[in-house]
């Protein structure tokens, strides 16, 4: 048991998809305007990465080599397509704000990069508790970015406002995005990635 | 490896079928609740809603809703847009019987998050609408000489709303220029000259 803790924590930590290993940039910069974004970002992101990967660990002893990337795909766009309808119907609201970035999680190189690297050689449960620490890294990650930005361009936290009025703006807008992410990569390759 | 393709494609859009039946009727109801919250808020009080109804203008087709009360229209939910900053940006506007802006809601839009995306929460902005008339106040920007309080730095997107209030108001005129018109045959009443020229 104690190595499926293993595998959830290096997924926060050592792995972490976006401080460590760099992938999924584009949703990344794209949605953390605000914590709350981030946090649905990546929680839509953990709920497509865990459910991917227990259905590829599965199905990878019976799919040939050679197709194995479609069928991968395909298994991919299903959750995703099924996460859509399922945010339309019954988050209307996030499912507005995160727009074209859900369509898109189908392309995100973090699923399929999971899929390849791990679920296709390691059992469904390995998989899913793989699946739990590289999504909940990534929420973690888009949270803390969102949460930065929404404090220093908006003044707020989760929509509570401290600072009347406007903040800078940059923070909020795509160069803001990248500044952020740049020392929130350093900070954490510096003070926690190394134990 | 084409009858694991296959058999892979079959599965999933087997899924996503019966997925979509699933959430089919909860989607369409998420969506008719956000219409009818939006159109709650813009219009004067009233005990019922018309179905949803069109207006042509200009050769364009605009949604509108008639709210009722006591039998009598109280007041006109017309869904109007124009081009902002980002994209389109989709109101709802909701005018009385004498044609005054009661509120203005925005359904969609795609304007800079911190600059222009403030129309869906600065609340000066916001709250000029209530009872803008536009038979006396000019619907344009200040900086254009009107009577709009634009957002600061989003002057792009304060006229774009200004726009597609003024579009509201031009279907609201053409709807009751229907509505009078109707008796002698005649469809479309000629467009009058908008307010901001005076």
């Amino acid at each position: 048991m104690s190595s499926k803790v293993r595998l959830i924590l290096d997924g926060f930590v050592k792995n972490n998809p976006t401080f460590v290993l760099l992938l999924g940039m584009c949703p990344t910069l794209a949605t953390t305007t605000s914590a709350v974004n981030g946090l649905s970002m990546g929680l839509a992101t953990l709920f497509v990465l865990v459910l991917s990967n227990m259905a590829i660990s599965a199905i990878a002893p019976v799919v040939p080599d050679k197709v194995h990337i479609p069928v991968y795909i395909v298994v991919i766009a299903t959750f995703v397509t099924l996460l859509q309808l399922l945010m339309q119907a019954y988050t209307p609201a996030v499912y507005e704000t995160l727009g074209l970035f859900i369509p898109l999680i189908v392309v995100n190189c973090i699923v399929l990069g999971r899929a390849e690297a791990f679920a296709s050689r390691n059992g469904v449960i390995a998989s899913a508790a793989d699946g739990i620490g590289v999504g909940l890294g990534f929420t973690l990650a888009l949270t803390v970015l969102g949460a930065v930005r929404e404090i220093l361009g908006s003044g707020s936290i989760f929509g509570w406002k401290f600072i009347p009025g406007d903040g800078m703006l940059a923070f909020v807008m795509a160069p803001g995005a990248f500044i952020c992410l740049g020392y929130l990569m350093v900070l954490f390759n510096k003070y926690l990635k190394k134990e | 490896m084409v009858a694991v393709l296959s058999l892979t494609c079959l599965l999933c859009s087997a899924i996503l079928g019966g997925a979509y039946a699933l959430t089919k009727e909860p989607i369409e109801k998420a969506a008719a609740d956000k219409t009818a919250r939006s159109i709650a808020l813009v219009v004067p009080e009233f005990d019922s809603v018309s179905e949803e109804k069109a207006a042509i203008l200009d050769g364009k087709e605009y949604k509108y809703y008639e709210a009722v009360r006591d039998g009598a229209p109280v007041g006109y939910a017309i869904v109007s847009k124009a081009g902002g900053f980002g994209g389109d940006i989709v109101l709802m506007v909701g005018l009385d019987t004498a044609g005054v802006v009661c509120n203005t809601s925005v359904l969609s839009h795609s304007e800079t998050p911190g600059l222009g995306a403030k129309c869906t929460s600065d609340e000066g902005f916001i709250a000029q609408w209530k009872g803008f008339d536009p038979s006396v106040k000019i619907l344009s920007v200040k900086k254009d000489g009107g009577d709009v309080d634009a957002i600061t730095a989003s002057t792009i997107t304060s006229r774009a709303y200004a726009k597609a209030v003024g579009t509201a108001v031009d279907v609201f005129k053409s709807i009751n220029g229907v509505k009078v018109d109707a008796s002698t045959g005649a469809s479309v009443k000629p467009m009058e000259e908008p307010e901001n020229e005076q």
